[in-house]
């Protein structure tokens, strides 16, 4: 694991060298996030989100737990127990805010990191693995944060679990069982919210659990960095502590600061009004829509709004809900095989002119259908959302190898430290230029 | 083979989104030449109008309630609203926000009956309400209240202020909002008339509300000494401020948290950019 010239843990405290003696955790812990772990040189900031999701988890746990002390499972009771925190509880209006708003800055900074991983091909070989695990702990995270926001059961938690549990009754045949047994009822009830209320205490500790698999996988290759070329020696890396818990410590403090600007001054502005009404099973809303961070793949969902059959036969193969619920599925599920699509051997978007361009066609897709879905099923939102998600898929599974097969990447720099010194040297030049220009005037 | 297969399925979902679209796009031509817009136009498309901003003495980051506000607008729900609409999730206790003491809280909370088991006979009874209670419900029960309010229910108000988009401009917009219904709409929506029992209102969703005009002449309430005068419109944004309050009661101090909370994290976040300038000296990166 790791590189040869990696420093090695000496304990110099004698209690530390005990325990080090009987359970070498001193020495794990130093060897993934310490001075043991040597890590490229030429980082640039969006190499912090992964360490801000550490954080974000860190803060759902503890926030969680402590509501969890104060919240009832039960649907006549729930409701109540919640706006009981917000006015009853100390401090609780603090605790459940930052838990409502930390989900949608963990999702925030989640999907900044995947972009990053996007962008400068962390996905590529030999890091597959962390790539393939970071997929299942979004996973994770999609299914924990669907259940957190059915728990105050308001308006928009039940209709959210009707909504969504309602994806699985469009399987044929097994559909509409499938449904009654993930809801343990025909609707949405109090063996929902319990079940649910149990696996949304349950999931955060499987994504803590295989974010240590995450990490390890990374060891092995070590980090990836923005050039793409892979580390040749020691003089490309340096040691992760001080030198990237100094640089996360700083991005740790943006991250609070503006996760705490919307927790304290706007702590409602992501959520929906709807869900500060009880939930009424005789009542529909107007506009079901999920929260803010699904409403892509609610727009792929949505857009799906014609059968495929065969035609002028009227033989419908797949309905267009089912054929929606598929293309939901499927645009999260291809990005397991993503290492394998993309067969360029540059990994860094920045030396990849074309996958580049693409590359920001794809954010821009992203957050188009992001508009789509959380506006109403209506034109001119629906034809938009088919376009941007015809593009999403076209992305991934055409473009994506046909960039790979006739791109013509710029030149690689020879190593992380030439870059490095090449960009210093680069600024340099432009501070040297400066007062020769002004002596040429 | 995984490209091939990825490429087929990409093909499969492109194209069958591309014909969706061209679907769609073909269907909305009629109602395009038709209308000029891309949805057929209803009423609520048309008439229905965004709250009206007001300059609240809680908005901003310093923000904070304006206690004689919230006075007054608990006498405009104690003598309007009350009659209809519960508060059930504020307990009397937590007037004290609102400026009253001890005994005002002990005299407003005694006024109330609240549900109770009488220790002798186990019967359901009620008892005077003591600060611990909180606002007892107006009905018993959703039918009773369909039963009284020609089949419609008077949601209670505890958080409506929050359960609302721009929640306390909706209220105060709402309340102040009630009119005949446009001719001009009459003339377009020819089906779109409000119905027997409803009234005209361009703010709530459906153009229609089940609600009467609450506030309907000056003076409605009478406000004590020195307050300014109970307008329809003072008297809604006193009711629709004291909403906010009993919304989010908690309000002033997440404000105040949060400018002590910030002024932390800059502190500390300086430092920590100081650190990793100092750490990272003399190393190109």
């Amino acid at each position: 694991m790791s590189f040869p010239w990696a420093e090695h843990y000496t304990p110099k405290n004698p209690v530390m060298k005990w325990v080090d003696e009987r359970l070498p955790l001193p020495r794990l812990v130093y060897n993934a996030v310490g001075a043991g772990y040597p890590v490229p040189r030429n980082l640039n900031y969006f190499w912090n989100f992964g360490v801000l999701a550490g954080v974000a988890l860190t803060i759902q746990l503890v926030t969680g737990i402590i509501l969890a002390m104060h919240y009832a499972a039960n649907a006549g009771i729930a409701f109540d127990s919640v706006e009981h925190i917000m006015r009853d509880v100390n401090s609780g209006w603090l605790l459940r805010y930052a838990h409502a708003n930390g989900a949608s800055f963990f999702f925030i900074v989640v999907y900044l990191h995947m972009f990053r991983g996007l962008y400068f091909g962390s996905y590529k070989a030999p890091r597959e693995m962390v790539w393939l695990l970071g997929v299942v702990i979004f996973l994770l995270m999609m299914a924990t944060a669907f259940m957190g926001y059915v728990l105050p059961w308001g308006q928009m938690s039940f209709w959210g679990a009707q909504v969504i549990t309602g994806l699985f009754a469009a399987i044929p045949v097994v559909g509409e069982p499938i449904q009654t047994w993930l809801l343990g009822g025909f609707a949405p009830g109090n063996a929902s919210l319990n079940r649910f209320f149990s696996l949304h205490y349950l999931l955060p500790f499987v994504i803590a659990g295989v974010i240590i698999l995450h990490i390890w996988a990374l060891h092995i290759p070590g980090s990836s960095n923005p050039t793409g070329v892979e580390v040749k020696g020691p003089q490309d890396t340096v040691p992760f502590h001080p030198y990237y818990t100094a640089k996360d410590g700083f991005g740790v403090g943006i991250f609070l600061i503006l996760f705490a600007l919307v927790l304290f001054f706007a702590p409602n502005s992501m959520g929906h009004p709807d869900n500060y009404i009880a939930a009424n099973p005789m009542s529909t809303p107007a506009l079901i829509v999920p929260e803010w961070y699904f409403w892509p793949f609610y727009a792929i969902l949505r857009a799906c709004t014609m059968d495929f059959s065969i035609p002028f036969t009227g033989i419908v193969i797949i309905p267009a809900k089912l054929l929606g619920v598929m293309a939901m599925f499927a645009s999260i599920l291809l990005l397991f095989f993503l290492s394998w699509i993309d067969t360029s051997p540059v990994r860094s978007g920045k030396y990849r002119p074309l996958f580049r361009k693409f590359f920001w066609l794809l954010v821009a897709d992203v957050l188009v259908l992001g508009y789509c879905g959380g506006a109403h099923a209506e034109e001119p939102y629906l034809m938009i959302s088919q376009l941007a998600t015809a593009y999403y898929f076209a992305h991934f599974l055409i473009i994506l190898p046909i960039i790979a097969s006739i791109e013509r990447p710029d030149p690689l720099p020879g190593s992380i430290t030439e870059a490095v010194l090449a960009k210093s040297k680069n600024k340099s030049d432009a501070v040297d230029a400066v007062p020769a220009a002004a002596a040429a005037e | 083979m995984v490209r091939f297969l990825g490429g087929l399925v990409g093909l499969f979902f492109a194209g069958m989104l591309l014909l969706s679209f061209i679907w769609g796009a073909v269907s909305v031509v009629p109602v395009l030449s038709e209308h000029g817009k891309l949805v057929a136009p209803t009423a609520e498309s048309e008439f229905h109008e965004h709250p009206r901003q007001v300059a609240w003495s809680f908005n901003g980051p310093f923000g904070k309630y304006d206690e004689a506000q919230l006075q007054r607008g608990f006498q405009v729900y104690s003598e309007v609203c009350a009659a209809c609409h519960s508060l059930h999730q504020v307990a009397f206790r937590s007037l004290a926000d609102l400026g009253y003491n001890e005994a005002e809280i002990k005299a407003i909370a005694k006024a109330h009956q609240v549900p109770a088991i009488d220790p002798n006979t186990g019967e359901a009874t009620t008892h005077e309400g003591t600060p611990a209670d909180k606002f007892p419900l107006v009905y018993p029960n959703d039918v009773a209240a369909r039963a009284a309010n020609n089949n419609a229910i008077p949601p209670d108000l505890s958080l409506m202020a929050k359960a609302r988009h721009d929640g306390a401009n909706y209220i105060h917009s709402l309340l102040t909002g009630f009119r005949e219904q446009p001719a001009e709409l009459l003339r377009k929506f020819p089906d779109a008339k409000t119905g027997e029992g409803l009234h005209y209102n361009p703010y709530f969703a459906n153009l229609n509300i089940a609600m009467a005009p609450p506030l309907t002449a000056e003076g409605q309430v009478t406000y004590g000494e020195g307050q300014p005068k109970p307008t329809v419109d003072q008297m809604a944004q006193d009711v629709s401020a004291f909403l906010m309050w009993a919304a989010e009661p908690k309000l002033e101090a997440r404000k105040s948290t949060g400018v002590g909370v910030l002024i932390f994290l800059i502190f500390g976040t300086v430092l920590a950019y100081m650190a990793y300038q100092n750490i990272w000296a003399g190393k190109e990166h």
